[in-house]
């Protein structure tokens, strides 16, 4: 069972026990693979060449990604216990040798062109199958990924639906102030998709969005609201508890490894909660 | 004309992807995930350097039968300038072990390698002539993946050469020929197998070895001739003939550019002489 969390335990467990950072990254699309993993993949087997095709473009949340693997039965669970150990295929970014891992990620931008080479596969093979690419909000920064939204739409991929992680935070600053990206609806929207807002730390709203039938011939962007760090206070503040004097900035959160006390506090904090 | 004949004849396996190389290769990737193989092409420049990134953590990482097919090797776009020279895509794409690379030297050897290549199991990279006229004698057409064509043996200098600049190769052989002078002709056609075993086999024989590459001097032909005889511990001498300088903003016919380059049949004539008569001192 894929409950938000159970994936964000294994996250805070594994992240402290590898002692790696990218864990506010992890911690903001949790819902959105709960939704896809527990409700909107139709997958009868991992190497059914039918099932829905899933493509976490923004490889770095890959722990994210095993956690709910192993809640899906793909990963054993003593599989976690090798993330980020020597010779593991469980590094910070998956590759498509772990099983259920479609497309191996770590560079940004490379997700939605293969996802969009995925769907016309499944146009040219008329097969049912659609497919998922998880995006950041950052990553819309390449230009590649507007190669592909041009391509998608031209080629009305209404099997193809990426979801942004718009938790407007990106390596070293804020989005609006980097490279400001406020009107991603009106930009997707501009380029032939069919756009839907949502909370992207709501279940209901992010299946909703995923699931309801469309009669427009285009592919589908959901542009999922959420928040860097998503249930654990102070990395959702951007504080370090370890490191009092580091400026306080959400961004922190996407680098630093958590220390014991921030560890005790944060899985305090998951406990405590619905 | 280049590909409406295919275009024509299967409408719905071709697809236009626009002026975007790096999409192109993505796209490339996730239809070859679901069993397809897909040819992409473009200028050799853009469709090997321009989605270099693409090709590695796509097809070669993934190993999928992509075939990359960029046309016009080495200054086959003669005027149209350095940004259409293909002089570093066999280099660079070289360092991907997991990608075959298939560099013919004309026509004939193009339609037969593509025969022999086009369903390996793994991420192929053609870097194509564009220019129907080049032909270099002796070599028949023949391809066979890791293996050399030698297409002219006998003699203590054997020179190596690559792509439709072969074409120079055989010719300053006949040259050499008429001069009293004899030298091996060998075409080195792909790498990834790489061809060394036959390499090796034909160096050993001779004292002096000359590549012939219309492409940079790091990476390439020259490179791997290099390699191979330092690690099997081969005694021949090497003179590599390759591009050495970045572009100077000049342009010029791929003849022309072979000749300023020191690539040209002449410019390999004096090498070899050069070579032959240092050795016999």
């Amino acid at each position: 069972m894929v409950s938000p969390k159970s994936v964000r335990r294994i996250i805070l467990d594994q992240s402290r026990r590898a002692n790696v950072g990218h864990i506010g990254s992890c911690l903001c699309v949790v819902e959105i693979l709960s939704a896809l993993y527990g409700t909107i993949l139709r997958r009868k087997s991992i190497d059914d060449p039918d099932r829905d095709r899933f493509i976490l473009s923004k490889g770095h949340a890959g722990l994210a990604l095993y956690a709910v693997l192993a809640l899906t039965g793909d990963l054993m669970p003593q599989d976690l216990d090798t993330f980020c150990g020597d010779d593991s295929v469980l590094g910070v970014h998956p590759e498509a040798i772990v099983p259920g891992v479609d497309f191996s990620t770590g560079s940004l931008g490379h997700g939605l062109s293969i996802a969009t080479g995925a769907a016309l596969a499944a146009k040219m093979r008329r097969s049912e199958r659609r497919v998922f690419c998880l995006m950041s909000d950052a990553e819309c920064n390449e230009g590649a990924i507007w190669e592909a939204a041009m391509f998608a739409s031209h080629h009305k991929l209404d099997n193809l639906h990426a979801i942004i992680d718009w938790n407007s935070q990106q390596a070293m600053g804020r989005t609006r102030d980097v490279l400001d990206d406020s009107n991603l609806r009106e930009r997707w929207a501009s380029f032939g998709w069919r756009v839907s807002e949502v909370d992207g730390h709501s279940l209901a709203d992010l299946v909703r969005a995923l699931s309801e039938p469309s009669t427009l011939q285009a592919p589908h962007l959901v542009l999922a609201r959420t928040v860097f760090g998503r249930g654990v206070s102070f990395m959702e503040e951007g504080r370090s508890i370890a490191h009092a004097n580091l400026p306080i900035h959400p961004i922190n959160w996407h680098y630093l490894p958590m220390s014991a006390g921030e560890y005790q506090a944060a899985l305090d904090e998951l406990e405590s909660s619905r | 004309m280049a590909l409406e004949p295919f275009r024509e004849r299967f409408a719905d396996r071709f697809v236009n992807v626009g002026v975007a190389e790096q999409n192109m290769i993505g796209i490339a990737t996730g239809l070859a995930e679901s069993g397809f193989i897909p040819f992409v092409y473009s200028i050799a420049t853009f469709a090997s350097l321009r989605a270099f990134e693409f090709i590695r953590n796509g097809p070669v990482l993934h190993n999928l039968p992509v075939r990359i097919v960029g046309v016009g090797m080495g200054f086959e776009y003669g005027h149209a300038g350095p940004t259409h020279h293909a002089v570093e895509d066999v280099s660079v794409m070289r360092t991907l072990p997991g990608l075959a690379i298939v560099i013919p030297a004309d026509s004939a050897q193009t339609s037969n390698a593509v025969r022999q290549t086009h369903a390996v199991p793994g991420p192929v990279y053609y870097s194509l002539g564009k220019d129907d006229h080049i032909r270099v004698p002796g070599l028949n057409g023949n391809f066979e993946l890791g293996k050399l064509q030698v297409i002219r043996s006998g003699g203590s200098v054997a020179i190596v050469a690559m792509g439709s600049v072969s074409q120079e190769a055989a010719a300053a052989a006949e040259e050499l020929d008429r001069q009293g002078v004899r030298a091996s002709v060998a075409i080195l056609s792909n790498f990834s197998p790489d061809p060394e075993r036959d390499l090796v086999a034909l160096l050993s024989r001779v004292r002096q070895a000359i590549t012939v590459e219309a492409q940079t001097v790091s990476g390439g032909l020259g490179a791997f001739v290099a390699s191979a005889i330092a690690s099997n511990g081969l005694t021949c001498r090497l003179q590599m003939l390759a591009v050495r300088t970045s572009p100077d903003g000049s342009s010029g016919s791929n003849t022309n550019r072979w000749r300023k380059y020191g690539l040209d049949r002449t410019s390999i004539v004096a090498t070899v002489l050069a070579s032959t008569c240092a050795a016999e001192q």
